[in-house]
């Protein structure tokens, strides 16, 4: 493999505040406000899901300053059907979009990329403010929705025609507010794309002397290849939002049919297909689930490794196994088609590669397990939400096996178990992913250290409360609970109210469990202890910056050497028990 | 320390996790499927039962192990580090043996069951009843005595009419006697071929019961066929998104003796 020489991007120190702080050029300044932008949304996000737990098992009782906020929507505090179907559309898009997407992969990727790789920025800073600044745009167009008159978007995160598509016919939030939820992809969309490219071509051209490929560390992997799942998952959602738009305002019928009748007018469309949607939507939809998990996966392979003061059993492994994931992932869209009214026989096709899937996501956990054996486990924040993450990926991995199957979706599709099952492996996980990489890189990102004991109560709190939310949704499932229900009216989803009840009581406990992580948070960046330059004796390149946080050019001037694989841990240096990247001791003698 | 209590805390979850599976209850309300009515669903719940024993099995070996590692290794210090016996590479076999075989066996042993709901067509002697789902309501549709179908017309849609096909009785004979009906009855033991179509939106068909479930797409008109084998009255729901009502968008299957179907068909025709 060759190496690429780090050159290119001179700019200057800023020297405003406004190119400072605002429209900065500086890669770690954009991880940062991504990562701001990612807790605006995910704490939005967070409190929509608590209105709809506390409407499904409180009807009836008033939720304080809500209806203030939206008279029509929740009027005197009271949710109405439509509202609920809107707040659960936006929670969706808020955290699939704005906290999945934005945070393990933009906010850290963006952060600590070009610094692991030995760069000095990003290869085209321009490009990569814009991406910011374009994201943000996109959250604007959506939270906008939320303000217009005839209410939010409310056919879900996946918008299926020709209930998105016809316009106000189909009911309340399917006027101006669902053109705004298209629009608001579409600029995502762009934003994703020109990160994505930026990503692969900081990756290919910017690393510095002896950073090879194969030296490169585990998440850098991640983030490389969720770069390359993105850059073709998010060309095609792009186009299908724009035909989405035109269906609605310039009378197209891409996914539209004839001969349809929606409170009682007939809808002047002929010739389009809601399967079409479907399609483009999943084409994107499933690659996305990996978008938001292998950073995941990368920043917890990384944690781990440094907590372990050890190699994992097979680093070529699991980069192995991302790849099969990122290949694998654009062939399996069908399977959330099973029941779609397509070919029956394609059901088939979607269903071998998906269970396929499991191979590489089994390699994975088992070499952390394996790797676990004979090690000296620092336990810490950090590392204590590595090792939850394992734990949920498990459990939201075995569920997948029920419903990769076709025949099995016939009973569970639709319900409460698919919810619990994505909820756990793309939400939970990714979102420890996020937690772990947040208490391990604070002290380089801020110069001051989180405070650990917090942390860890923040842990056991989020641990415990996660399960007891998303594993009775399971339950639920396997008793025929159908999801998007504002309320559980049905015959036999009434018996199963005691089961939300609790469910409702986890997620109000669990969520505010989070104002922990929020205050330490905020504490530590003003009062924490000052963070030594190698708080986790750790190998990789971040830590050899001169200063925490590094300087606008991460080096400060020089163009660091790379002598070492990334993990030398485990081995006898004048440092103790690793080699830094950029050591030269031992040169030579290591891969 | 910490190290011990994620252990303890890990077996915990995972052993209590397992226990309203094994119980079928929780927190006082069933947890199963209910009793299966029809004649192609026990080889869904054989597939169910098969993958929850796996999976399952897969899902405690895991966390027991997570559990097990993290209790002896974790706050460990300046311990010889020792790889896990084998290294990756029995590890990477395991997985592909083990899962790869899993993945195939169950895989092909659920096309069966598939395939006897969707790749066989109906038989030539089932009854042939008709579905229309639009906001927020199913409705259904009997040829009458002579066997026909009127066509639809969807201008001519009037639910304030009872109109809810878009029939056009003037001018279409097969139309005239057809039997519209907001409840789904059935005979038992009877196969029934079910022609599907949406007026709006997509909504979807899912009767927990019958085992069955399949969405309703505009423009496409696609059909099931199924056998009930228990008289009673079963809900049937709609599990695709379809706007505000979706949550109540519902219908009852009523599974009838053969007898007591026909004197119920003769009253709707008199009506």
């Amino acid at each position: 493999m060759s190496e690429a020489s780090a050159h290119v991007v001179h700019h200057g120190p800023p020297t405003t505040f406004i190119r400072k702080h605002v429209f900065s050029l500086d890669h770690k300044v954009i991880g940062k406000q991504y990562y701001a932008l990612a807790l605006v949304a995910v704490f939005t996000g967070m409190v929509l899901s608590w209105i709809m737990r506390i409407h499904l098992v409180w009807p009836n009782a008033p939720i304080p300053l809500l209806g203030a906020l939206s008279k029509a929507g929740a009027p005197g505090g009271i949710v109405t059907p439509e509202y609920y179907l809107s707040l659960m559309t936006m929670h969706g898009t808020l955290m699939v979009f704005f906290v999945l997407t934005n945070a393990p992969f933009a906010a850290f990727g963006n952060y600590f990329l070009p610094i692991q790789i030995g760069a000095e920025d990003m290869a085209f800073p321009r490009f990569n403010m814009m991406s910011f600044w374009t994201t943000f745009i996109a959250f604007c167009i959506l939270v906008a929705a939320f303000f217009v008159p005839d209410g939010p978007p409310m056919a879900g995160w996946t918008s299926y025609a020709p209930l998105s598509a016809v316009g106000k016919d189909a009911g309340p939030g399917e006027g101006l507010g669902q053109t705004l939820w298209g629009l608001s992809i579409f600029v995502f969309c762009i934003a994703s794309l020109l990160g994505a490219l930026n990503f692969i071509a900081t990756t290919l051209d910017l690393r510095t002397k002896g950073m090879t490929l194969a030296r490169m560390p585990i998440v850098s992997w991640a983030w490389f290849i969720t770069s390359c799942i993105a850059l073709l998952a998010f060309a095609v959602l792009m186009p299908a939002c724009l035909l989405l738009i035109l269906d609605r305002v310039a009378g197209t019928s891409f996914f539209i049919p004839s001969g349809l009748n929606i409170s009682d007018h007939l809808q002047p469309h002929q010739g389009g297909s809601p399967l079409l949607w479907q399609h483009l939507f999943w084409f994107f939809g499933h690659p996305e689930v990996y978008i938001a998990i292998l950073p995941a996966i990368g920043i917890v392979s990384h944690i781990l490794i440094n907590s372990m003061r050890k190699p994992m059993l097979s680093h070529k492994a699991i980069i192995y196994c991302m790849m099969g994931i990122g290949f694998l992932s654009y062939m399996v869209w069908g399977h959330h088609m099973f029941l779609s009214g397509m070919n029956p026989f394609s059901a088939l096709v979607f269903s071998f590669p998906t269970l396929m899937i499991t191979i590489p996501a089994t390699i994975m956990t088992l070499i952390w397990l394996g790797s676990l054996y004979g090690s000296n486990l620092r336990i810490n924040a950090a590392s204590l939400f590595s090792l939850g993450f394992i734990s949920m990926f498990v459990s939201g991995g075995v569920s997948g096996f029920f419903l990769a199957q076709p025949s099995i979706d016939i009973y569970l599709h639709a319900t409460y178990f698919v919810v619990g099952h994505f909820h756990m492996v793309m939400g939970v996980a990714a979102i420890f992913g996020v937690f772990a990489g947040t208490y391990f890189w604070f002290p380089k990102m801020t110069g001051r250290m989180m405070n650990e004991r917090l942390g860890r109560l923040h842990f056991w709190l989020t641990f415990i409360g996660t399960y007891c939310i998303f594993m009775p949704f399971h339950y639920l499932g396997l008793a025929g609970n159908v999801r998007r229900y504002s309320a559980f009216t049905d015959d036999f989803l009434v018996p199963l109210i005691p089961i939300h009840k609790f469910i409702t009581y986890a997620a109000l406990f669990t969520g505010a469990a989070q104002l922990i992580f929020i205050f330490n948070l905020i504490y530590s960046h003003a009062k924490g202890a000052i963070a030594p330059a190698n708080p986790w004796e750790a190998t990789s390149l971040e830590w050899s910056t001169p200063s925490s946080p590094p300087p606008f050019d991460n080096f400060g001037g020089v163009h660091p050497v790379v002598y070492h694989d990334p993990y030398q841990y485990g081995v006898e240096s004048s440092t103790g028990d690793y080699l830094m990247q950029a050591s030269p001791e031992r040169a030579g003698e290591t891969p | 320390m910490g190290g011990k209590l994620f252990a303890v805390i890990v077996i915990v979850i995972a052993l209590a996790s397992a226990v309203p599976i094994i119980s079928h209850t929780f927190l006082g309300a069933s947890v199963r499927p209910p009793e299966d009515i029809s004649t192609h669903g026990s080889d869904i719940d054989k597939q169910l039962d098969e993958t929850m024993i796996e999976a399952g099995l897969s899902f405690l070996a895991a966390q027991l192990v997570l559990g097990f590692f993290v209790w002896r290794f974790g706050g460990r210090k300046n311990g010889p580090l020792k790889n896990f016996p084998g290294g990756a590479k029995y590890l990477v076999i395991a997985a592909v043996l083990f899962v790869g075989t899993e993945a195939i066996a169950l895989g092909a042993l659920g096309t069966k069951a598939w395939g006897k709901v969707f790749f066989q067509p109906a038989s030539a002697d089932a009854l042939p009843i008709q579905v229309q789902a639009g906001q927020f309501a199913f409705y259904f549709r009997y040829a009458g005595p002579d066997g026909k179908f009127g066509v639809i017309h969807p201008e001519k849609i009037d639910e304030g009419n009872s109109n809810f096909f878009g029939l056009d009785p003037e001018n279409d004979v097969a139309a005239r006697d057809d039997i519209q009906s907001g409840e789904f009855v059935i005979p038992v033991n009877k196969e029934i071929h079910l022609m599907m179509h949406a007026k709006d939106v997509g909504h979807s068909f899912y009767v927990r019961e019958l085992r069955i479930q399949q969405d309703f797409v505009p423009g496409l008109d696609l059909s099931l066929h199924f056998t009930a084998t228990k008289v009673g009255k079963y809900e049937i729901v709609c599990t695709q998104l379809c706007g505000l009502g979706h949550y109540n968008m519902r219908g009852y299957l009523n599974v009838m003796s053969q007898e007591d179907f026909d004197k119920w068909l003769k009253s709707q025709s008199n009506s």
